[in-house]
Parts: structure tokens; sequence; C-alpha cells
């Protein structure tokens, strides 16, 4: 069942796209870019609220590691992934070695890999210019928020893509803002710490289509608090979406025999 | 910590470079290769078992030192937005009103 809708919403996605590659069809409203970015930055908006506080709070840290401004910019460019950042500035201020730096780096990023292959499954055939320029843009937030609309069906590439660079330009702008002027704001402001928590919420909630989904969800709960108890480091967030997932994909096997 | 501008450069161009590879290569390949159903079916279970990887531990754990932490003000504030969040479907208005909470929460503990 999953797999027939999966096909069908890849395949009323291909022909999305190709509608908007052929200037002759109707001009629809929807198919203008103009169109795309104001439903990218729509679907945007919630990730950059979200990344204002944590940004500020990323530049700050930086700002007192001894970290210039320009360099908390250009590292949100190079690097884009703000978990990642956060370590490499405390690893920066004690004094580590750029290669144990860059390891740490790579060891927290892999959980990318999971994300950039289920977008996969929604950019299938599409050039790889293309899928080079999205691939920078995929962090925890605009993956989940891309996925969210893949699914149902109403979204395209290049809304995606749109929502991928808004909210790395965003990040940039919070970071940089951060490094200058992030010790003059008070920390917690309006229950700014929040914002990514409520959209994590949102999200999640998004995703719970039926009961399977529930329990994958509650497994991967259960199994992240847990190797994030017993196991140091960021490895509780691999772990736990993939034997979540297993697991659920193991019942729903079962179930279906 | 006295580093150049080159320093920076080379430090930050290696970060980005393994936080672009796992991003870049599965996308890369996938995207042009016929999936199996089976990869199909488990990565459409991914997303919401990386979103509750991601938010249990914050909800339910304190960070220094981690220990099981019940009753936690984002854990309270957690209930009412996730039903907000059920009802009204909008990411934007979640939140906001998770925010609110927070906010208020934190006045009052």
């Amino acid at each position: 069942m999953q797999a027939i809708t999966n096909k069908t919403q890849t395949n009323q996605l291909l022909v999305v796209m190709q509608q908007g590659s052929h200037q002759e069809q109707p001009v629809q409203d929807n198919s203008r870019p103009q169109h795309w970015f104001r439903k990218g930055a729509a679907a945007a908006w919630p990730i950059c609220l979200g990344y204002l506080p944590v940004g500020l709070a990323c530049g700050t840290l930086a700002q007192q590691a001894g970290l210039p401004f320009w360099a908390v910019g250009l590292m949100s460019i190079l690097v884009f992934a703000g978990s990642a950042q956060f370590i490499a500035i405390s690893m920066l201020a004690a004094g580590a070695s750029p290669v144990s730096i860059i390891l740490t780096t790579l060891i927290v990023n892999l959980r990318h890999t999971l994300m950039s292959s289920t977008l996969a499954v929604y950019l299938q055939e599409v050039n790889r210019w293309f899928l080079s320029l999205f691939a920078y843009g995929i962090t925890d937030e605009s993956f989940a928020v891309n996925m969210t609309r893949f699914r149902t069906g109403e979204w395209n590439r290049w809304q995606a893509l749109a929502v991928n660079h808004l909210s790395n330009s965003a990040w940039v702008a919070a970071t940089t803002c951060g490094a200058l002027v992030g010790q003059l704001i008070p920390q917690g402001a309006l229950g700014m710490d929040y914002a990514m928590t409520g959209m994590f919420i949102s999200l999640l909630t998004f995703q719970l289509q039926n009961r399977i989904f529930i329990l994958t969800g509650l497994l991967a709960g259960l199994i992240s608090v847990t190797c994030y108890l017993l196991i140091p480091g960021d490895s509780y967030i691999i772990i736990a979406s993939v034997c979540g997932a297993t697991l659920g994909y193991i019942i729903k096997r079962r179930g279906r025999k | 910590m006295n580093m150049s501008f080159f320093d920076y450069l080379l430090l930050f161009s290696g970060m980005g470079l393994v936080t672009y590879l796992p991003r870049w290569l599965p996308l890369f390949y996938l995207a042009h290769r016929r999936l199996p159903q089976w990869l199909i079916d488990w990565l459409s279970l991914i997303p919401v078992a990386i979103l509750s990887a991601l938010l249990a531990p914050s909800l339910f754990s304190d960070g220094h030192p981690r220990c099981l932490h019940w009753g936690k003000l984002e854990l309270l504030v957690a209930i009412p937005t996730l039903i907000f969040s059920l009802k009204s479907r909008s990411m934007g208005a979640t939140v906001l009103v998770g925010m609110f909470l927070y906010w208020l929460g934190g006045l009052f503990l």
C-alpha cells in the first residue's frame, strides 16, 4: 500500500517537474519560480525562527572562544551543521588539533547519510548538478520539513531547494550576528530556546500517519534516551533511528502476513 | 589561540568536506538507481525515527551530566504543544505556541 502511494507520488512529482520545464504548458500560477520560492519561504520560516536563538548562541560562544566574526560566518557557509559547529567551537577553545576536530565533525554528521538516502526516493532521475547543490543544505530541520511535504505529493524539488537555502542564509546571518552582538541579548529571551523543540514536535505529529509510525516513533524515542544515557557522544541519534525504523519495519511485515 | 585566515579556511574546508560527503554521496548514487521496495518501505520510517531520536533526550533527560529527568519544563510544555499541533496542523503556529508556553512556564518555575 505504502509502495503504491510512494510510487504515484514520485510519478506525480515527475509530471509536475516536466510541466515546469515546458513553457508551452498552460501557464498556471503554481508553475512559476516565484510561486515556488514563496511556497518554499512559507515552509522555511519556522526553521529560520528556530535558527535565530541557536545561531545567536553559537556565534556568542564562538566569539567567547576567540573566533573573529568573519571566521564564524565562514564556518557557517562552509560547514552548515549546527551541532558540529558547537562541538568544533568548544574543541577549538580547548586547543584540540584540526584533525581531531574534522574527525569529530565527520562522526557527528554521519546521520545525514540516512536523510540523504531517504530524500533520494523523492528525487529520482533528477540531474546531478541539482542533487549536488541540494545536498549542501540537507540538515535535520530542512530534511524533516521537506520530507513532510514530499510525502503529501504537493512539493517539488525547487520548493525544497528554496527551503534548504533560505535556512542556510538564516543560519549564516544568525551565527555571524551572534559573534557580533550576542552578548547583548539576554539568555532565553521570549522562550526562544524552545523554538527548535516546538518545530520538531510539530514535524513529528505530521509524520504520525498510522499505528506503525506511532510505534516506530515511540521505540526510537525509547532507544534514543537509553543510548543517550549510556553512550557518550552523539551516536544515540543514528543508533536509535536505525533500530527504531528497523523494528517498525519488522513489525509492519509481521502484521501483513 | 592565534589562527590566521588561512588556518581557519583550511580547518573549515576540511570540516565542510566531511559534512558535505555524507549528505551528497547517498543522494548522488541512489537517485539514479531503482531502489528495492523493502528499502523504500524502511526509509519511509526513517523520518519519524530520526525526529523521535532527536527530540526524546531533550524532553526526558539532562545533559550535564547525562541523567534521566522526569517532569522537565521541556516535557510539560511539549504535551500541550503536541496537542495543539495535532489540532492545528500548522508548524509556524505550533512553534509560537511552544515558545510562549515555555516562556510562561519559565516565569512560574
